[in-house]
């Protein structure tokens, strides 16, 4: 639909098509298209109320779309429930951490990446997963009284923990100092040698560092889709953001 | 003919008394999200008030109508200002503490007044549907559901305080920037609450036996209907006892009364699995 | 939600696992020494209420579901060992049936609100309003057209001289009164190892991760509704257990156990021993149960009056409950003495580190 040149394999990875949201008289997102490949990594920006993170939620079974189909490789998941999309192989780390506050760093862990395996490939999964976040120091710690860049890592360290095919980050950098920020662009750019990625994010040094392909969400419709560079470097977005309206 | 005649009659009369009984613990749940498991007990003083009154030489109307909100009322301002207020917020604490005061309200008032069961006389005589005969307190109870959903709907309408009251419901912290303090409100609507359950227990009084653990056998209908009404005060308990109170009296017609609460159980316990959020947590969302 | 006071609740650590079994053993063997039959009845009732205090700290401490009705299932496993011990002699099916029916009950009402993903109050009013009617529809059922098999229900009055469990397979050998000591105590054992194995086990940590977060256990791939009716359900079967040797310890059962204030008396188990412990809820049963006997000797006041100004009280002033309290003032009291012994010349204060206390407490 935008200014994509590279051919796209057959079969898409995600594909929204015509996903709408609607809540009492608000369209929060309209009609929108929207198809990601196997291992790419996409980062979705727009000002505050655009639909990102509703979007997000359509995508991972918390909302049911109004309107719209939704699919993912072969599966038809519109209106399926969250644990059977998270099943089909779909993470998401959302805005506000969902963790598990009451239980320690590795418990929360253990949880996530327990679900189809023995007992002791699930401990030295775990194992693995802390280490590679560098939780490992704080494995016993209740998630509860970690400071916020703290809680951010256990939930990115459950989201990697349960093997996503789809990884699904909603403001990962959000409360992070400058290093953390660093990285998690790093990491990013790690997993998305196998995984493909989808980014929220607010921070526009940080889309630099990470992203491709940028999509831009605007009144819960899709401004326009392009290479980082073009995007960033386009009227209507830098409009978008300091708030004035180029539609 | 006649036969229908009285079912219609009773049907009509069930469904006030579903109402009555509900309107008290609708107010709490609907403004302050509280579940008041002592609402049977507040049911419960306001026929206790009554009771006393009737035997101290006060005229029953009085004894029956206008002093058990008044009393139960000022019964639950002092219990808000002692328990509730420290736990708002805590939806499960609230539960846990009314369940509480209603143990140890069924405690005090058999230590004061002994296990046993007290009455009432009925103030007003029975008339004829057809060939059937049926008792004119119905009338009494019918009069008593229609003005205090009429009374509670122009509060809520047309004072102040009701305004002020749908402000705080929506949003606490818009009252308070409007200078008033949500602190208030909620003692407030927690001691009307508490009112129209004395108002129900007063009213109920004459036809059931007055006893400390007499709560129960109304409490059980009242959560339903709660539940079946949804978000909406008014509507949700009209429309809910409605539902509920034909189902009810059709069925405990046919068998006993209790065999029309358990399918009254089962119909709400069908409808939540298809609204979750009540009748008025679907449709009618916006109403009162 | 949260329940604002399930705060601690993770697995407890092996060494007082092993505290609480070995205790209990103890109990079970040393009591027929000490007392004489008089209080080894009253201690087997208590062991069936401790049972009674396990399905609701379990159901509510560790799968943080709202179950104020926890009395409907203790009444119908009570019930259902009644029947069906008047009706088949042997009394081994029926303890069986005693855990299945309630179980079976449980499933269905589950199912309807879990699957109807009401909200947690709703669950707390819909399980307390089942309690009422089951209470009100037994009520009801005095008169011989009432009647399953050869057991009447007999309304109010309940149901008389419930035959005690034999020996298994031999209908005339009833236990006496040592023998019902030694299975109401065993089998409380045997459910507080159950339960704990539960807990360790994956099932187990999936229920306590959606009493924590709910929205990230769904996320991951678990259905909570599912967890939560498996809870309910379990929790069920041990009530019905309970409820089964509580009708063996009384010999009779009348609609009393479905009443709101038994409900009401579990909760107060679990609330004043502690939310989110298996040890508090049994020592808050015995504790309570302790009382009311202890009070039920005057007539002064209602012992209703007392049970709901503890409850108020607990709820305002000691949300947490007995245990916790107590064992995070031997955690400070330990941690202080330490830090002290600690506070000599080169040694390193940040040793007495809190966390690490705390990782090797569950």
């Amino acid at each position: 639909m935008n200014g994509l040149t590279a051919p796209r394999p057959l079969r898409p990875l995600l594909r929204a098509e015509g996903a709408t949201m609607r809540f009492g008289g608000v369209t929060a997102v309209d009609a929108v298209d929207f198809t990601l490949d196997e291992v790419e990594l996409r980062c979705l920006i727009g000002p505050n109320g655009a639909g990102k993170s509703t979007f997000f939620k359509m995508l991972t079974g918390q909302l049911t779309p109004s309107a719209g189909r939704i699919r993912f490789r072969d599966a038809d998941i519109t209106g399926a429930h969250p644990h059977e999309i998270a099943r089909l192989g779909v993470g998401i780390k959302t805005q506000v951490p969902n963790v598990f506050n009451g239980l320690s760093v590795r418990e929360n862990v253990f949880i996530a990446g327990g679900r189809r395996k023995s007992l002791a490939r699930t401990k030295r999964f775990v194992d693995e997963t802390l280490e590679r976040l560098r939780l490992t120091a704080i494995a016993g710690r209740m998630v509860g009284q970690l400071a916020h860049g703290q809680r951010q890592w256990v939930e990115i360290a459950t989201v990697l923990a349960q093997e996503p095919e789809l990884i699904l980050l909603d403001e990962p950098a959000a409360g992070m100092t400058h290093e953390e920020v660093h990285r998690t662009a790093e990491l990013i750019r790690e997993i998305n040698r196998t995984h493909a990625v989808i980014v929220v994010e607010h921070d526009m040094p940080f889309i630099r560092m990470i992203a491709k392909t940028v999509t831009v969400f605007n009144q819960g419709r899709i401004l326009m889709q392009d290479e980082v560079g073009r995007v960033l470097a386009d009227q209507r977005v830098r409009d978008v953001y300091l708030g004035k309206q180029a539609a | 003919m006649d036969l229908v005649g009285l079912l219609g009659f009773n049907v009509f009369t069930g469904v006030a008394t579903l109402a009555l009984i509900t309107l008290g613990l609708g107010v709490i749940y609907g403004m302050m999200r509280i579940i008041n498991l002592a609402h049977g007990e507040f049911m419960m003083l306001g026929a206790y008030t009554a009771v006393v009154a009737v035997d101290a030489g006060v005229n029953i109307w009085v004894a029956m109508l206008v002093l058990p909100p008044l009393i139960v009322g000022l019964i639950g301002l002092l219990i808000e200002r002692a328990v509730i207020r420290f736990l708002y917020g805590r939806m499960m604490d609230t539960m846990l503490a009314t369940w509480g005061i209603s143990l140890g309200l069924i405690g005090l008032v058999t230590t004061l007044y002994g296990n046993v069961v007290r009455g009432v006389s009925t103030p007003v005589g029975s008339f004829e549907i057809g060939r059937y005969g049926a008792s004119l307190y119905s009338l009494v109870i019918i009069a008593a559901a229609l003005a205090a959903l009429g009374g509670m709907l122009a509060l809520l309408r047309l004072t102040r305080f009701g305004l002020i009251l749908r402000a705080t419901m929506q949003n606490p912290r818009m009252a308070a920037a409007l200078g008033v303090s949500p602190d208030r409100i909620y003692m407030a609507t927690f001691a009307l609450g508490a009112g129209l359950a004395g108002l129900a227990g007063g009213v109920l009084a004459p036809i059931s036996g007055v006893s400390p653990a007499m709560g129960a056998a109304y409490i059980a209908r009242a959560f339903i209907t709660v539940l079946g009404g949804g978000p909406a005060i008014i509507t949700g308990t009209g429309l809910a006892a409605s539902l509920f109170g034909t189902i009810n009296e059709l069925v405990a017609f046919r068998t006993t009364p209790v065999i029309g609460d358990v399918v009254l159980l089962l119909a709400a316990v069908l409808l939540i699995r298809v609204l979750p959020q009540g009748i008025t947590g679907r449709y009618l969302r916006r109403s009162l | 939600m949260i329940p604002t006071t399930a705060r601690s609740g993770t697995i407890a650590g092996p060494a007082g696992f092993l505290a609480v079994v070995a205790c209990g053993l103890a109990l079970l063997f040393g009591a027929p020494h000490v007392t004489e039959s008089f209080g080894l009845v009253q201690m087997t009732g208590f062991a069936a209420l401790a049972m009674f205090a396990l399905s609701q700290g379990f159901v509510w401490g560790y799968g943080g579901i709202m179950s104020f009705g926890q009395a409907a299932f203790l009444g119908l496993g009570g019930y259902a060992y009644a029947v069906s011990v008047i009706n088949l002699g042997d009394s081994t099916l029926p303890v069986l049936i005693a855990i299945a029916v309630p179980m079976l009950f449980a499933a269905a009402l589950g199912y309807f609100m879990f699957f109807g993903r009401i909200s947690d109050a709703y669950v707390g009013v819909i399980t307390l309003t089942v309690s009422v009617i089951l209470f009100q529809l037994f009520n009801t059922t005095s008169g011989s057209q009432y009647r399953i098999g050869q057991a009447e229900l007999g309304g109010f009055n309940g149901i008389p001289a419930i035959p005690v469990i034999n020996r298994i397979g031999e209908p005339g050998e009833q236990l006496d009164i040592e023998g019902l000591w030694a299975v109401a105590m065993s089998a409380l054992i045997l459910v507080y190892v159950l339960l704990r194995a539960i807990l360790a086990s994956r099932l187990g940590r999936v229920i306590v991760a959606i009493r924590e977060n709910e929205t990230r256990a769904q996320l991951i791939g678990y259905d909570p509704r599912l967890y939560k009716l498996l809870a309910f359900t379990i929790s069920a079967g041990i009530a019905g257990l309970a409820g089964c040797l509580y009708a063996n310890w009384g010999g009779f059962i009348s609609p009393t156990v479905f009443g709101l204030s038994m409900s009401a008396q579990v909760i107060i188990y679990v609330l004043v021993g502690g939310l989110g412990t298996l040890i508090g809820p049994m020592l808050g049963a015995v504790l309570i149960q302790s009382l009311i006997i202890a009070a039920g000797t005057q007539s002064m006041v209602d012992s209703n009056l007392g049970l709901g100004l503890v409850l108020v009280g607990f709820v305002l002033l000691v949300p947490e409950g007995l245990v916790p309290v107590a064992r995070r003032l031997v955690v400070g009291a330990a941690e202080r003495f330490t830090a002290r012994k600690r506070a000599t010349p080169g040694a390193e204060p940040a040793a007495a580190n809190p966390a690490l206390a705390e990782g090797g407490g569950r």
